[in-house]
């Protein structure tokens, strides 16, 4: 297994880094252009959430190698106010910002699996994993 | 007691020159050198080591020292090499006073230091100011430069306008189009805008929102927005995320949006060959008779 490799998201901008490191962790493992496009937007959603939501927190990748299986985990962590109705953030429409609402749900149809964990005034993680076909 | 200091140190200025040199040349196996040869390396040594002295001999700034950072500056090198290498004359200096004093109390010891930090420091700053300075002022003028490119307007012909957009786009940009893109339709006179995101490498929700907002606004003033440029693989995700972008129209490339925006101010593209191939048709047909 490789190393885990993290980045920081601090500033806005940050979000454009940590989705180039993931695009390019994707292409080595072997994703095709439609994957990476759905990693990237996955890792877009995930980061700009730690962004608006809890200021700072870091986005980690880790290339997954089973016997039978490779992919990609991406796992987002914040040390921000946590999560109150995990039920209703995963609902499509629904948004605190004046978003779209499409955020989470939307990464959970991006990607293959999805975890979150989540207390509040404590923080979030969410990991997320696409396999590749 | 200050001149003393002073003279020790010009009086012995070779000295303290070799011991610098021999002192910064074990840096040089650092890797801000890596592209830089030996003889450049040594000759702007020997230069760096003259400007130090002639600011300590003329008790302040030199113009020397303006001009020796501005070229380093212009050629690119590193800030790191003249921190360093005002930090291994700091400590040569110190070293080379208190072994030049018979007798060290720590009265002496803090008055050398403080006369070193006098002629050193100052530099350093000059130094540092010179690099920050440029560097923000690069920056600036990337920022200024990207601005201007971050969302440009190109009225294309009577009543259609074309927004290219290239590149991430985060809530300053998207605000700089919102803006742009209003001013433009009226400014232009424009029935149709399109916005082309050929260029865009990831539509996340964000990104999809402001799209959407920017051509709802579009709508209130009455023109319409068509989006062109959805590559295969974000059509895909903006399915996937369960975005609607049902309210305007959308088409994959700027080419079929140009049509269908001809096609909405009452217009079409013709061949002008086919014509000319009809007329030179009736011709030879007339000539036939």
């Amino acid at each position: 297994m490789e190393f885990q490799s993290c980045v920081n998201i601090k500033k806005e901008w940050d979000i454009v880094g940590a989705r180039q490191l993931g695009r390019d962790i994707a292409r080595k493992i072997g994703f095709g252009t439609v994957d990476q496009a759905r990693i990237a937007t996955a890792i877009s959603e995930l980061a700009r959430n730690i962004y608006l939501y809890a200021g700072t927190g870091k986005v980690c990748f880790e290339a997954l190698e089973e016997i039978d299986r490779k992919g990609i985990a991406i796992i987002a962590m914040d040390d921000g106010p946590g999560i109150k109705e995990i039920g209703q953030v995963m609902e499509d429409g629904f948004s605190t910002s004046g978003g779209l609402g499409a955020g989470l749900p939307g990464v959970k149809r991006l990607m293959d699996e999805f975890d979150i964990h989540s207390e509040e005034g404590k923080g979030t993680e969410i990991r997320v994993v696409k396999w590749l076909r | 007691m200050d001149n003393k200091l002073k003279n020790i140190v010009l009086d012995h200025s070779d000295a303290i020159v070799k011991m610098w040199l021999e002192e910064f040349n074990t840096h040089k196996k650092q890797d801000y050198t890596s592209n830089i040869s030996a003889e450049m390396f040594e000759n702007t040594n020997r230069e760096f080591v003259n400007v130090i002295f002639s600011s300590i001999e003329n008790q302040g700034l030199s113009s020397d020292l303006d001009d020796f950072s501005e070229r380093l500056i212009n050629l690119g090198w590193p800030l790191g090499y003249l921190t360093d290498g005002m930090q291994v004359f700091r400590r040569v200096i110190v070293d080379f006073i208190l072994k030049q004093s018979e007798q060290v109390d720590t009265d002496y010891f803090s008055e050398v230091l403080k006369k070193v930090d006098g002629w050193v420091d100052p530099i350093i700053n000059q130094l540092v100011n010179e690099y920050s300075g440029s560097w923000e002022h690069i920056v600036s003028l990337q920022r200024v430069a990207l601005q201007e490119l971050s969302a440009p307007l190109i009225p294309v012909m009577e009543n259609i306008t074309i927004m290219p957009l290239i590149g991430t786009i985060d809530t300053e940009r998207a605000k700089l189009i919102m803006e742009n893109l209003l001013d433009g339709v009226i400014k232009h006179n424009a029935e149709v805008v399109l916005i082309d995101i050929t260029g865009v490498p990831v539509v996340d929700t964000m990104v999809a929102h402001h799209i959407i907002q920017a051509a709802e606004a579009v709508r209130l003033i009455g023109s319409r927005c068509i989006l062109v440029g959805i590559r295969p693989e974000i059509a895909q995700t903006i399915v996937n995320l369960g975005i609607d972008l049902g309210k305007f129209p959308t088409k994959s490339s700027l080419r079929k949006g140009f049509e269908t925006a001809l096609e909405l101010t009452n217009r079409k593209i013709e061949d002008t060959q086919n014509r000319d191939a009809d007329i030179e048709k009736l011709i030879d047909s007339l000539d036939g008779e």
